[in-house]
């Protein structure tokens, strides 16, 4: 199971949604679509059409920049971080 | 139940709400809502007793805040909101908002209309306008300004619930009869500073109202002058002479004289803030033929505000209050139809729209 961190700006959104939860999935398109599953909605607030993700919302696995498409390993750490923008 | 006057005020950093009675003269402030995101156009749908806010995160994209308790709680949905993978066009944000007839419109940028009919839960594309003349330059990434150029304005007819018109930035005012089957440009008259190709499009209008006691009388603030149109918009005339400049993004028109109808001067240069730091509000109260300044209890010195295209708000009480929010975050109002105004907040985030409510 994937270890997954969320940005302060998602708990606030989707009720109940914790900012770490452990995530059964083989990529990082496959742990969006267990979240989407549980709190509809934040597929949209993670990804842009293409799909790709949002140009300010990053994702780091295992401490290396992440795609989509990216591979998870069991023990994966995930990070998905709200670039720093705005003011 | 007592007569409650609301408004609501979208932000930079979310939806305000101010609250006060019929004589609006003491006003609680509540909020920020939305989370925070950035609020560009909220509105109140008396029919259905729910605010919409259009807002787009630059974290988590563009989505409809909704409220059915005032405020109190809120949900998101930007199902259906979007021009999908395989689309020509990608939206960057929400700006129009129209709640009329029992649905919900937003015009988004790249420009293209979205309905909802279940209260802002789903939405589906209604329009991109396709076939319009200019379709294809406004949808082009290289002609796309740092303003964008999305469908901003939008405005109801009360009679006909298949009947509004829409604003492309830049481009214009479209008219629709079919609920956005088909439309047609109402840009007859206007003026554009710089050459057009095609006379029929190619106007830079900022906001765009309706008089309520006479449907065919729109007036529109453009980015060159003020205009008037007597036949639901297919004839337009200028009716700017008398004003300071102009070029402003505001305007409202008075709820029960058909003649009275309100804008706010702004520099049209890089500055876009009130002339000379004297904060006012312009009055017609003759269709155009001339134009007052209203400006006792606003401040008139070194009062460099700016007020966009949704800033300014009327309510239709019988002594009609007005109200305006700058970008930097005051709110003022007058409860005598702009004779005399108080400022009513003063540290908000910069205001992109205000809207009033009278509920009771």
């Amino acid at each position: 199971m994937a270890d997954l961190h969320l940005p302060v700006t998602l708990p606030t959104v989707f009720a109940d949604l914790p900012r770490r939860l452990d995530v059964e999935a083989a990529t990082v398109a496959e742990a969006i679509d267990r979240l989407d599953e549980r709190w509809p909605g934040i597929r949209d607030r993670l990804c842009e059409p293409g799909p790709a993700l949002r140009r300010h919302v990053n994702v780091y696995v295992d401490r290396e920049r992440a795609e989509l498409d990216t591979a998870l390993r069991d023990d994966s750490r995930v990070d998905v971080i709200s670039a720093i923008s705005g003011g | 139940m007592a007569t409650q006057v609301v408004l609501l005020v979208g932000t930079r950093k979310g939806c305000f709400i101010l609250e006060s009675d019929e004589e609006r003269r003491d006003w609680d402030v509540r909020g920020p809502y939305c989370d925070g995101w950035p609020v560009y156009n909220a509105a109140y749908d008396a029919q259905t007793a729910t605010i919409f806010a259009a807002a787009a995160s630059e974290w988590h994209g563009s989505g409809i805040w909704r409220s059915s308790d005032l405020g109190e709680t809120w949900q998101l949905s930007s199902e259906g909101l979007g021009y999908g993978d395989d689309g020509e066009l990608r939206m960057s944000k929400v700006t129009g908002l129209m709640a009329a007839h029992g649905r919900v419109v937003v015009g988004a940028e790249a420009a293209g209309l979205f309905e909802s009919r279940d209260g802002g839960a789903t939405w589906s594309l209604m329009s991109t306008l396709e076939g319009q003349p200019g379709r294809d330059d406004w949808n082009k990434p290289e002609n796309q300004p740092p303003g964008h150029l999305g469908m901003a304005g939008l405005l109801p007819d009360p009679d006909d619930a298949d009947r509004f018109w829409a604003i492309v930035q830049g481009f214009g005012i479209f008219e629709t009869t079919d609920n956005g089957g088909s439309w047609t440009p109402r840009n007859r008259g206007l003026r554009a500073d710089w050459p057009l190709e095609n006379p029929e499009i190619g106007y830079c209008v900022h906001k765009l109202v309706m008089s309520p006691g006479d449907h065919d009388r729109l007036y529109q603030q453009n980015h060159c002058g003020m205009h008037r149109s007597d036949d639901g918009g297919r004839s337009w005339t200028e009716i700017t002479e008398g004003l300071p400049c102009d070029f402003g993004f505001a305007a409202a028109a008075h709820p029960h004289d058909r003649d009275s109808f309100y804008v706010i001067p702004l520099d049209p240069g890089h500055n876009r803030c009130m002339p000379d730091g004297h904060a006012s509000v312009w009055r017609t109260s003759d269709a155009g033929s001339s134009w007052r300044r209203l400006d006792a209890g606003l401040p008139q010195r070194n009062a460099y505000l700016g007020v966009l295209r949704e800033g300014i708000a009327i309510d239709a009480l019988d002594s009609p209050g007005l109200y305006f929010g700058t970008s930097t975050g005051q709110v003022f109002a007058s409860a005598d139809e702009g004779e005399s105004w108080t400022e009513i907040a003063s540290y908000l985030p910069g205001i992109a729209s205000v809207e009033v409510a009278v509920i009771g």
